[in-house]
């Protein structure tokens, strides 16, 4: 039997009985992703609007309670919308862009994210993760409709992974009993805690935090402006931090520190949680939606690719919640390896591009991790000379603008250059330095719409005043995308600084992979073949 | 590159204004008052690289205190 270990709040894909269960040989399917959270959902439909077939097996029916993940960064929705579901998130998400940050009783100072204009997405959106989840649910379903060939397991629990050379074999629990089936390549989405990583017997290290953190979600009517507020010390919680940020539908995340020595069951009885916010906001009405008490550690495995096994999102890598880089940095695992996993399974590329998967998302990870303990260590020192130091910054936070840079409450999520990438090509350093190689791909307006839009999820050569032919290399096109700057100044100060004109060859992940102001014959064709980690085929 | 050579106009007297910032205080006071100032030199000073070997030099000369 599949255990239930925790309650649904939207019932998505009720168990159903597969005819591979009724098979005495296993099925062979080309990609098998273990567990349909955000991470596992997301590259389900990524390798199924690629053509790819694809099975998701996930031990529940649906997406679990509780908000979880709230803030959605710009690069994922990017994502989404290359996708085709980031559109419903910015409709049914809201849109922060002031901070405030208190001390005691009285505000230290603010904050403003100040959005650059010229981007179709804001920097963030608050969204519970539920909602976040069933969109891309919603949206393998219409792509399901029109022949995308994904398929969704509920209440299918993977019990046994066996890797076999060319192939890894699996056992699955489900309601009528366990079967078998086989995979040329697993990937697990299966979160911070996986099963498929400790089946392996694969490490996660990394430092563990001794605090303890209470969410409390509140629905309230209250007439707050829609800002994060951070508190440090206050009154209604000494010694500790608060954080207040708001969701859709009149629900609010309030985020209690709690220290370590605490009794875990005692502290989200609903009065004692109450309490702590009646006594944060006394005369709000509030009602309790949901509470979780949560520690965390900052961890990564050694490798993301272990033959035929993939891990992806906290599978791979956790953080602490400081910063908003958890499901943002697993949604950008699936963007990196969608793409390479598809042209490997239609053999247009080899192995060997499967293990900049690895090379270049550990690379993000390593960047998330610095940043989130950075975090962590500011809002929860743990020595009494970093408690030291904090206070210092904090007391001089008022009066001085420069120690409101030290103040670190989160450094939210922005999407990892992948500098020193092997698929990176060449470079011209007249360029900006934004748009280099290993850059997502800076949105602007254009005389066609949204750049991002123009560029699809294919190689593209952006060709901005001038012209280039379409390259292909092993099958595999890269088709110019033509514009002019003129009348476009975002499009030409993001891309072009002060450069006449420029040839920029973009992933399929709209990564940069090479940019030239005038390319060499046989220059993009060889950028191309490096980008597909054909890298010899550059010699 | 980190200044070792004397930089400082009426050193005595700068000395003295050091200790005088620190009067009335009480250790813990103290060192929050020292916390404070390094972080308001160190964003004078503004140079990753000197600040760098300012924190190399402290620390060394500390062990060498020791011995």
């Amino acid at each position: 039997m599949v255990a239930v270990r925790y309650k649904t709040a939207f019932q998505l894909y009720p168990y159903q009985r597969s005819p591979d269960q009724d098979l005495s040989t296993p099925v062979r399917h080309p990609v098998v992703i273990v567990g349909g959270g955000p991470v596992g959902m997301a590259l389900a439909l990524d390798l199924g609007l690629k053509g790819i077939r694809v099975v998701v097996l996930d031990d529940h029916e649906g997406v679990g309670m509780g908000s979880r993940a709230i803030c959605f960064a710009k690069r994922t929705l990017e994502i989404c919308d290359r996708l085709g579901c980031g559109q419903p998130m910015v409709d049914k998400g809201v849109v922060w862009n002031l901070g405030r940050v208190f001390r005691d009783t009285h505000e230290l100072y603010s904050f403003n994210l100040l959005p650059e204009d010229g981007h179709r997405r804001p920097a963030f959106i608050n969204l519970q993760q539920p909602h976040f989840e069933r969109f891309i649910v919603e949206r393998i379903r219409e792509v399901q409709a029109r022949g995308a060939p994904i398929e969704i397991r509920g209440v299918n629990q993977v019990i046994g992974v066996e890797p076999r050379g060319d192939h890894v074999a699996l056992e699955i629990d489900t309601p009528d009993g366990p079967y078998r089936a086989e995979a040329d390549w697993l990937v697990a989405c299966d979160g911070a805690r996986s099963p498929v990583r400790e089946m392996l017997g694969l490490g996660f290290k990394g430092r563990v935090f001794q605090d303890n953190f209470l969410i409390a979600d509140v629905r309230m009517k209250a007439d707050f402006p829609t800002e994060r507020w951070f508190w440090f010390d206050p009154p209604f919680n000494r010694g500790q931090s608060v954080l207040l940020h708001k969701q859709p539908d009149d629900i609010w995340r309030i985020d209690f520190q709690l220290g370590w020595n605490i009794d875990r069951k005692a502290v989200v009885e609903p009065e004692s949680v109450l309490a702590r916010v009646r006594a944060m906001l006394p005369d709000t009405p509030v009602e309790l939606v949901w509470t979780s008490v949560y520690t965390f550690q900052c961890c990564t495995m050694e490798r993301y690719r272990h033959g035929r096994v993939f891990f992806a999102g906290d599978a791979a890598h956790q953080v602490s919640p400081f910063g908003a880089r958890g499901a943002n940095s697993g949604i950008q695992d699936v963007d990196n390896l969608a793409w390479k996993l598809a042209l490997v399974l239609r053999g247009q590329a080899g192995e060997a591009l499967l293990d900049s998967y690895d090379l270049e998302r550990r690379h993000a990870a390593e960047e998330n991790i610095l940043n989130s303990t950075r975090s962590t260590d500011f809002i929860t020192p743990k020595t009494p000379v970093s408690r030291m130091f904090r206070d210092a910054v904090l007391d001089l936070a008022e009066r001085a603008p420069f120690a409101r840079s030290l103040v670190n409450t989160g450094r939210l999520s922005v999407p990892a250059v992948l500098d020193g990438s092997p698929l990176n090509g060449p470079d011209d350093a007249a360029l900006p330095a934004r748009t280099r190689p290993g850059a997502p791909a800076v949105d602007a307006p254009t005389e066609r719409g949204w750049l991002l839009g123009l560029l699809g999820d294919e190689f593209r050569l952006l060709c901005l005043n001038t012209e280039h032919p379409a390259v292909t290399v092993g099958g595999v096109t890269a088709a110019p995308v033509q514009l002019s700057t003129e009348g476009w100044p975002h499009l030409a100060e993001r891309w072009l600084g002060d450069a006449p004109r420029a040839v920029c060859l973009i992933r399929p992940d709209q990564h940069v992979a090479a940019r030239w102001i005038d390319p060499a014959p046989g220059a993009v064709a060889a950028a191309l073949a490096r980008a597909m980690g054909l890298a010899d085929a550059e010699a | 590159m980190l200044k070792l050579d004397p930089n400082l106009p009426d050193p005595d007297g700068f000395y003295a204004e050091l200790l005088a910032a620190h009067e009335g205080l009480t250790e813990a006071e103290s060192h929050a008052l020292n916390a404070r100032l390094v972080l308001i030199l160190a964003n004078h000073i503004g140079d990753r690289a000197v600040l760098a070997e300012a924190l190399t030099l402290a620390r060394e000369t500390a062990a060498g205190g020791r011995r």
